[in-house]
């Protein structure tokens, strides 16, 4: 399709042939164009948040949760600066977003104009790529273009930045159906040699231990399938990073839980212990691998990837496999089938009981209490809750975040949300928010804590205006937990700004917002106010009172190796775990 | 970082082949410096004014995992259509072009003008009480020339960085 047209007018047919349902966006002068153009269609219907972060957080939720493309549309200047953590967090976390940002005219760029920043400067290393359109007959291009770079090889969010003489001027559009990338073209299956080579190392093995990541979840859901099948065909354990749950079913016996700093114990030994290792989507981060020299010392590593630089970045792998997930364990399993593969079952079985010792030392364990509510005792319960019900769950970030990927299960891929990379407070409810508007029959819960939450609030006013019944479960601890428990390990217990002040009433904040709020501090009345909050079709925040000292274990120190954690039963010491070299490690 | 530090430094000389659009060297520029690799020399130019295309060399120095970093961060740039690292392809031809002042009367000049001719630089510009002097070569080369006329009367010095290209019949 050739047609002309306004730059506006571009964006927002570029938008419709890409299957664009929804954006996220805030608008302002350098953008009003494309604005008035969306007033005159209804295909796109468009999401107006409360910060420019929110936008891009939940173009996150909505594409982490749909797998598709989330889109963004912010104003130049304060704008586009606004989106820059959302940008950076979607970078780290892998997701693919495009964010279109208006800019000054072109005759005044570099000018210090009204409202002007340098955009593509600014966003160059927090976007996969990003483009500033200057001639119209370019527009209808590069949008196409940043869609496909957004959501092939390893998706990551994309700049468009239009300025406004652009948005007025007019231009032929092109349909996507006529673009086709010059040089950006990943590489989607991977090496034959390369594969038998694993298969075979994979077939051999006595210790084998499967240890995935958010490639799976971004590969789709077949892949997912394909892992379990691979699983289910080699009787291997599995184990998963933060960003990977729910690619395996948290159910299965072969499931040993997340690894990593608060990984369980039984996933991190095996980790540690484990003679051949097939890493699937996981980038060897450092919250993984903790001391990088004493990282799974003994083990043949596979490593597939999509990103060829996240090979041998961290760690040295033998056996790299460059290739999409889904490519590459559907190769994998054929070769594993031509070959007639025989897993070592003695070998296995003897690994297994290896593990179930592991197991037993039930790392997640923790001291009940009838007076005050845990929190690992809240999670249990919201899992217990709505277990069975078609939910979607994100978080903020602090001990609430680990306590929810420790304690609440996921059987599904695209059903957790939480910012893994960049660790952003603030994310959890507009993903949230992101994922509702993707699923506006499913219950969408944001996990958060009490600090984290008061950073994107503003947002639950979006929810209110769209009617997204999000609910907000804050295990209010009173403390920036997590930061709280660094210093009791680092700084002798000297809480130096730690402790959540002048904390808002959250009942009545959710109320003066149009919202539901409810409060609970006894463990006894936690099941009746989580159905309470599940029977409300309206936006809650729920207050949970919480244990304010409880530390989240089981915990590898900074700087130390897998089979050197904290555990639950052992938490005397906190203060000395970590040594002088792991002081400087965040 | 032990696994990586361990390993000696290497010295590697990278050419791309990029798509001349604005905004291509600060990305590059910005890869090296965001994620504190080195940049011993960088030269970038135009070399297909149809498909609008320029190469870039890079010179840099790491360990050998950090070099196949640097060049896979490279390599998943957008506008970036090959990387080739010469130093591993084989024995590449390396030059690089420099101007340099010199300033001095007597003895001294004549002095500088037999250095000169025994480096094969030739003399572009001239007055009573100076040269200057142009001159093609590997950097070591050059080096070398500089240090030799430092004591002669040195003014400064202004060097295109390395360009580079593979021996034999084949393209990058
Ligand atoms: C935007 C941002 N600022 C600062 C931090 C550092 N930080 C990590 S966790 C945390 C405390 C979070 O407190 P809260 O939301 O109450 O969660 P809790 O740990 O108590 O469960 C802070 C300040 C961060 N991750 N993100
Ligand atoms: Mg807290």
């Amino acid at each position: 399709m050739m047609r002309e047209m306004t730059g506006a007018e571009m964006v927002m047919q570029a938008l419709i042939d890409q299957g664009v349902e929804h954006m996220f966006g805030y608008p302002g002068g350098a953008v009003l164009p494309i604005y008035d153009a969306m007033f005159h269609q209804n295909q796109v219907k468009h999401v107006l948040v409360r910060h420019e972060q929110g936008a891009v957080h939940m173009a996150e939720g909505y594409a982490r949760s749909s797998g598709k493309a989330g889109v963004v549309l912010v104003t130049s200047g304060p704008g586009a600066t606004n989106a820059v953590t959302g940008l950076t967090d979607a970078l780290l976390d892998s997701i693919p977003v495009v964010c279109i940002t208006g800019q000054v005219p072109t005759h005044l760029i570099g000018s210090d104009a009204f409202q002007e920043c340098d955009t593509v400067g600014i966003t160059r290393p927090c976007t996969k790529h990003n483009y500033l359109v200057r001639d119209v007959n370019d527009l209808a291009r590069v949008l196409h273009e940043a869609f496909y770079v957004a959501q092939n090889g390893r998706p990551g969010p994309v700049v468009v930045d239009i300025p406004k003489d652009v948005q007025f001027a007019k231009g032929i559009y092109v349909g996507p159906e006529n673009i086709q990338h010059k040089t950006y073209q990943p590489k989607l299956r991977g090496d034959d040699e390369k594969i038998r080579a694993a298969v075979e190392l994979l077939a051999k093995a006595k210790k084998p231990v499967f240890y995935t990541g958010g490639g799976v979840i971004n590969s789709g859901p077949e892949a997912s399938r394909l892992l379990r099948e691979f699983a289910r065909l080699s009787g291997y354990p599995v184990t998963s990073t933060l960003m990977g749950l729910g690619a395996y079913p948290a159910s299965d016996k072969q499931w040993l839980g997340m690894l990593g700093m608060h990984g369980t114990y039984e996933a991190n030994m095996a980790m540690h212990d484990c003679d051949v290792m097939l890493c699937v989507g996981a980038r060897f981060d450092d919250r993984i691998t903790g001391r990088l020299d004493a990282f799974s010392p003994g083990s043949k590593k596979i490593h597939i990837d999509i990103d060829p630089s996240s090979i041998n970045k961290n760690v040295k792998v033998d056996i790299p496999i460059i290739g999409d997930v889904k490519h590459v364990l559907e190769d994998m399993l054929t070769t594993w089938r031509g070959m007639k593969a025989e897993p070592d079952r003695r070998a296995i079985a003897s690994w297994w009981g290896e593990i179930d010792r592991w197991r037993a030392r039930k790392s997640l364990s923790y001291a009940k209490s009838p007076d005050v509510i845990k929190p690992q005792y809240a999670i249990e319960r919201l899992y217990h809750a709505v277990k069975d019900k078609d939910v979607y769950i994100t978080t903020e970030v602090g001990q609430h975040q680990m306590w929810a990927a420790q304690h609440f299960h996921f059987e599904e891929p695209n059903r957790w949300m939480t910012s893994g990379g960049l660790g952003t407070m603030g994310y959890g409810l507009p993903a949230a928010i992101g994922a509702q508007v993707a699923h506006p029959e499913s219950l969408v819960i944001d996990i958060a804590g009490e600090a984290s939450i008061q950073m994107c609030l503003q947002e639950l006013s979006t929810a209110l205006q769209f009617n997204l019944p999000v609910k907000i479960f804050v295990l209010n601890n009173e403390y920036m937990g997590m930061v709280r428990q660094w210093q009791d390990l680092l700084h002798g217990g000297r809480y130096s700004h730690s402790y959540s002040e002048s904390l808002p009433d959250f009942v009545k904040l959710a109320e003066a917002y149009g919202g539901v709020g409810i409060r609970c501090s006894r463990p006894g009345d936690l099941d009746a106010a989580i159905q309470e909050m599940l029977k409300s079709d309206r936006p809650v925040l729920f207050d949970c009172i919480v244990d304010q000292k409880e530390n989240c274990l089981p915990m590898i120190p900074s700087g130390k190796p897998h089979n050197e954690m904290i555990l639950p039963d052992h938490p005397e010491g906190l203060d000395e775990a970590i040594s002088e070299e792991g002081k400087i490690m965040v | 970082m032990p696994l990586i530090n361990n390993e000696p430094a290497e010295r590697h000389t990278l050419s791309l082949l990029v798509d001349n659009e604005p905004g291509v060297l600060a990305r590059i520029v910005g890869l090296f410096s965001g994620r504190g690799y080195n940049i011993d020399s960088l030269t970038v130019s135009e070399v297909s004014h149809d498909s609008r295309r320029s190469r870039i060399t890079v010179v840099t120095t790491g360990a050998p995992m950090i070099i196949e970093q640097i060049k896979s961060q490279l390599d998943r740039l957008v506008p970036v259509h090959r990387v080739v690292d010469l130093t591993v392809t084989g024995k590449a031809v390396e030059r690089e072009l420099a101007l340099i002042k010199v300033r001095g009367k007597g003895e001294i000049r004549q002095e500088a003008l037999l250095i000169a001719d025994s480096f094969r630089a030739r003399t572009v510009d001239t007055t009573l009480e100076s040269f200057v002097f142009e001159i093609t070569g590997k950097p070591e080369k050059i080096d070398q020339f500089v240090s030799l006329l430092e004591p002669l009367g040195l003014v400064e010095v202004s060097r295109t960085g390395v360009a580079a290209i593979g021996r034999g019949p084949d393209g990058m």
